[in-house]
């Protein structure tokens, strides 16, 4: 059941071929089996069975949805009432959210199962997922290396059929990069597709909600749940939600996919690149057009982000201060004592440095060479994608220059870490939405390809990656030890 | 760019947030390898260029001025380290 | 050496909305403790602010009273600072691109008329409140008030005394009450004040270094604190010292201000475009549909009741210092038919007085316009005399009986049968001798005498000018 697509388990479901509630048992067996994985931050059986039984009484009883009892996951940055959400972090250790986020809203009226909470980068904040107060996931592929982040327990799941599908949350790469490093499709929406209410803010321009699935198929499905205008965020768009399955199988012929000749210099290992140059060639099997763009401001993307990301974050994280939830210091003498070490040792050092550095770049008389500076080319390089998706189509690149590194290889040393989502960056900046979806395989480890289309083509990116899975079939691959 | 022990310091009581004595030197290691980076941005002549802040091209939505929310004390403080009489306590502030 | 004073202040108006500026919790003062704060007061993990329209309108309002130019994109910034009232460690404010930009104030002191500038006046939400009373060592925090919408208007340093101060913040106060926009209660905190105060030796240019005297919630406290401020900086400097910049607390017990120590550290804001909110814009229609509402301000309907009315200054002024009460007046003075300066002296005498001594406001009145304007109606035809009109006006106080209805009762209808007033008259002079011996003697005073016992024997039923009349001619003979 667990290799299934979730078209294929909606029919198993509705031909009586198995309930919701043997599913979802199947599921959380499994994720028993492979707790090694650490993929879950929280599991709860009991509410999972429940809901997974509320689901096969309305599948007997009448209009269910396509979700309704399909078991899935939600990254641990989305608010769950009742549930423990953590973020990461040990200051939301003993946090249970008293309300749903707008996306788990969505999916309980769907009808989905939710499994658990998956584990993730602290704060949604690195590449690896070893920031983690929960300690750091292992890549179903090879155990001895990182799922990427910070949705990384997201990627370790569904790779490793934990789940079907997991939500995650992209603000400068962490659905893209974990999907790529783990072998599964993972979709960034336009910024505004998806309700940031009740998901918790790590940098509030760049954030964004979105599926992580083995095919693009499920990823359709996924999104077409959670997108759409929320009133609660205002910076949700207003604009109607696509049939995303409907266009799934248009043809790709006279498809412009634009190559951006600074996505493929130097930095960019070898094989990677072979792999992604094949994959490229199957689409012009498919009828599309290729053709080499520039886009002059890339290579200021990442001094960029770590500006503008960490200068939002150090505000939206002034907010645990151990008053009214969340961790709370041991006997605090006074004010500043309480707020200075319920921070200090309720954030992790990754959360830290961010804290320090946006504030830094925020403080009297740095303000504009940082902070207006970098949204000054935070302009640029969003005229950059105009500029290209004017001439193309799509955007195709990698989506990390390597494939998954060792647990402990980069973690010391900051700044690689940073300079690993080189690829990934420019989309938040810009806001435009980007696809992952498995492309290969180098030295037997996944290989990402990353679609770039325009604000609000989500659609038509689904379509070109699902062609694509059409013909290659690099998504069914199962890591050894998860079949 | 560097920053020194001191400019960390300050940081991060601007940010109240605690450090370890220990870790200040290194955290002014990273943050001053994070401006080094950033310094990147200096060699791109942007005069003229207008500052995006966010990536919509949108005004704000307003909302009708209607009472919608209900008392929910009980439920957000069940969550709270330490109230009273249904007051959030803190330890003294002195004005 | 001489000194002059130069003062700027920053008022902090609660806009009069039922729900808060980014959330649908209810405004409304007084509840128990964060029975008001939802989850967006409270800035719980994930939460998001949307904006309330209303608190953009009201805005917008005061923006074109006091003739402003109307930004039509303004940006909301976080204000960051770490306080136990202030729960996401930043302020909702406006920096860089208020909503209301420079506009001005007209003001008179000791009948001189001076233009205050308003520099600007943006939006942003409150903060809630600490409890400092002892929660064994601990206070205490509510977040009601946390999110309530707040317009923050803030004037140019054009004040040159404590007085100019308080007929500015008067001139406001009335004002933002007018367009309905604040309900202007100072005791619940819906009025504050912040002054700036330095002093400068008169003649010079550059402005001495100012001290922030914060939270002044009365009138007569903000002349009082701004007063001793003064002081405290000449004194300072003429022995030497020099003013710091730096934030001070009026305490009104003690009659004096003090440094704050808590925000003695230099305050680093690092404000920031906020992402959650996007440019409010306000387009040109918009902002004349809102001037086409404008109620007619305090200025133009104190110049139009001297016009119109013949009223003088001082009746005009009271008239006008609340559109409720300038409303009640136009009211009574349609119903009643009377003459305008009848209506305007028992409004500002006789009513006002009752409603101060029961500490209520117009809008509380127990005596409505009609009953007013009906009893104000039966002077004018004569029907009873101001001094019965005033036992009347006492009776309707207490009852809710119209003036007719009052008099019919209790038979105070004036007496106009002169054949009547005449034979008391006639039985008065002829039962007082003495009197009428010194009246005519020349003790003009006796006179009053006369006047008296007759209505007295008349029960204050006759009609005062015909009595004067009768009684001239009956003693003269």
């Amino acid at each position: 059941m667990h290799n299934k697509t979730m078209t294929q388990l909606a029919h198993g479901l509705r031909s009586g071929e198995f309930s919701s509630v043997e599913l979802t048992q199947a599921f959380l067996d499994r994720i028993k089996q492979h707790q090694e994985l650490n993929a879950y931050i929280t599991v709860n059986e009991d509410l999972a069975l429940q809901e997974a039984c509320a689901a096969d009484i309305r599948l007997a009883n009448g209009n269910p949805e396509l979700l309704t009892g399909i078991p899935i996951a939600q990254k641990d940055i989305f608010c769950t009432e009742g549930v423990k959400t953590t973020c990461g972090s040990r200051m939301l250790d003993n946090f249970i959210a008293p309300y749903n986020a707008t996306v788990v809203e969505k999916f309980n009226q769907a009808g989905a199962v939710m499994l658990g909470k998956l584990n993730m980068d602290e704060f949604a904040m690195g590449s690896s997922n070893e920031t983690s107060h929960y300690g750091a996931v292992k890549n179903p592929w090879d155990t001895n290396t990182v799922p990427g982040g910070s949705s990384g327990g997201s990627a370790a799941a569904v790779a490793a059929r934990l789940a079907i599908g997991a939500t995650g949350t992209d603000t400068g790469g962490s659905i893209r990069q974990p999907a790529a490093l783990c072998g599964i499709t993972g979709l960034k929406p336009t910024y505004g597709r998806v309700s940031r209410y009740g998901m918790i803010a790590y940098a509030s321009s760049l954030d964004q909600g979105g599926p992580m699935t083995r095919g693009a198929e499920d990823a359709a499905i996924m999104l077409q749940t959670m997108a759409g205008f929320d009133e609660k965020d205002s910076t949700s768009v207003d604009l109607p939600v696509p049939d995303y399955r409907a266009g799934l199988n248009n043809s790709l012929a006279g498809l412009k996919i634009g190559l951006p000749k600074e996505f493929f210099g130097e930095g960019l290992n070898s094989d990677v690149a072979v792999t992604l140059e094949t994959a490229v060639n199957e689409y012009r099997k498919l009828g599309a057009e290729i053709r080499e763009i520039s886009m002059p401001n890339l290579n200021l993307a990442i001094p960029a982000y770590y500006v503008v990301a960490p200068a939002e974050c150090s505000a939206n994280l002034s907010r645990f201060d151990g008053v009214r939830y969340g961790y709370r210091c041991e006997n605090p003498v006074d004010l500043t004592d309480l707020y200075t070490r319920s921070r200090g040792e309720g954030f992790g050092k990754e959360v830290k440095r961010r804290i320090l550095m946006g504030t830094y770049a925020l403080s009297a008389g740095y303000y504009d060479a940082y902070y207006i500076k970098a949204q000054k080319i935070r302009r640029l390089i969003s005229e950059d994608f105009k500029n290209a998706l004017a001439q193309v189509d799509v955007i195709m690149g990698p989506v990390t220059p390597t494939t998954a590194f060792g647990i402990g290889e980069k973690i010391g040393n900051p700044i690689e870490m940073y300079l690993s989502d080189i690829y990934t960056i420019a989309i938040n900046l810009a806001g435009v939405p980007a696809m992952s979806i498995p492309a290969g395989f180098a030295q037997g480890k996944p290989v990402g390809l990353q679609i770039i289309g325009n604000y609000f083509a989500e659609d038509r990116l689904l379509n070109i990656a699902h062609q694509y899975q059409q013909v290659a079939d690099w998504h069914l691959h199962i890591p050894k030890g998860f079949e | 760019m560097s920053l020194t022990t001191d400019e960390v310091k300050k940081i991060a009581h601007l940010a109240r947030l605690g450090i370890d004595e220990q870790d200040v030197e290194s955290y002014a290691r990273d943050l001053s390898g994070m401006l080094d980076l950033m310094a990147r941005m200096s060699e791109l002549n942007t005069e003229g260029v207008d500052p995006m802040a966010h990536p919509m091209d949108q005004v704000q939505r307003l909302r009708a001025d209607v009472v919608t929310e209900q008392d929910n004390r009980e439920k957000f403080q069940a969550i709270a380290p330490q109230v009273e009489a249904g007051l959030y306590l803190v330890p003294k502030v002195i004005e | 050496m001489e000194w002059e004073t130069v003062i700027g202040l920053e008022i902090h108006t609660q806009l009069a909305t039922k729900s808060k500026i980014f959330s649908g919790a209810s405004t409304a003062y007084g509840a128990a403790p964060n029975t008001q704060a939802c989850a967006v007061d409270l800035g719980l993990p994930g939460v998001l602010p949307v904006l309330n329209e209303e608190a953009v309108h009201k805005a917008v309002i005061f923006g074109m009273a006091i003739e402003a130019e109307i930004s039509h994109y303004s940006v909301f910034a976080r204000k960051n600072y770490f306080y136990p009232d202030l729960p996401k460690g930043y302020q909702i404010s406006q920096m860089e691109l208020p909503i209301v930009g420079p506009g001005h104030l007209d003001i008179e002191v000791d009948g001189v008329s001076k233009r205050i500038g308003i520099t600007r006046a943006h939006l942003e939400e409150d903060a809630g409140k600490s409890l400092h009373e002892d929660f064994h060592g601990l206070t205490g925090v509510d977040l009601n008030r946390a999110g309530t919408p707040l317009l923050e208007i803030v004037s140019e340093p054009h004040m040159r005394s404590a007085k100019e101060a308080v007929a500015y913040m008067r001139k406001l106060h009335e004002l933002v009450r007018y367009l309905d926009i604040c309900d202007g209660n100072m005791q619940e905190g819906s009025f504050r004040c912040d002054a700036n105060v330095s002093v400068r030796p008169k003649g010079q240019k550059e402005f001495g270094t100012r001290a922030e005297i914060k939270n002044i919630n009365s009138f007569k406290f903000v002349e009082k604190a701004i007063n001793h401020e003064i002081e405290r900086q000449i004194e300072l400097i003429e022995t030497g010292g020099k003013v710091v910049q730096e934030t001070r607390l009026y305490d009104s017990v003690k009659d004096e201000t003090r440094s704050m120590r808590s925000k003695e550290e230099a305050n680093d804001y690092r404000y920031f475009p906020d992402p959650d909110l996007l440019p409010v814009f306000i387009s040109e229609d918009y902002k004349q549909q809102v001037k086409a509402q404008l109620p007619e301000l305090p200025q133009a309907k104190k110049y139009r009741f001297n016009e119109q009315y013949a009223l003088d200054d001082e009746n005009a002024n009271i008239l006008t210092s609340s559109r409720q009460l300038a409303d009640y007046f136009e009211t009574v003075l349609k119903e009643s038919g009377c003459e305008a300066k009848l209506c305007a002296n028992w409004i500002t005498g006789e009513l006002s007085a009752a409603l101060n001594k029961a500490r209520l406001e117009i809008m509380e009145s127990p005596v409505s316009h009609e009953r007013l304007a009906g009893l104000l109606a039966r002077i004018s035809d004569n029907t009873i005399s101001g001094k019965i009109a005033k036992q009347v006006f006492e009776e309707m106080w207490r009852s809710p009986a119209t003036a007719d209805e009052i008099i019919a009762e209790r038979g105070l209808k004036q007496i106009t049968d002169t054949g009547a007033i005449e034979a008391i008259i006639d039985k008065i002079i002829a039962d007082n001798p003495g009197q009428v011996e010194q009246y005519r003697s020349g003790k003009d005073k006796v006179f009053g005498f006369f006047v008296g016992q007759v209505m007295k024997e008349m029960q204050g039923k006759a009609n005062p000018g015909e009595v004067n009349k009768m009684l001239q001619a009956k003693l003269k003979q």
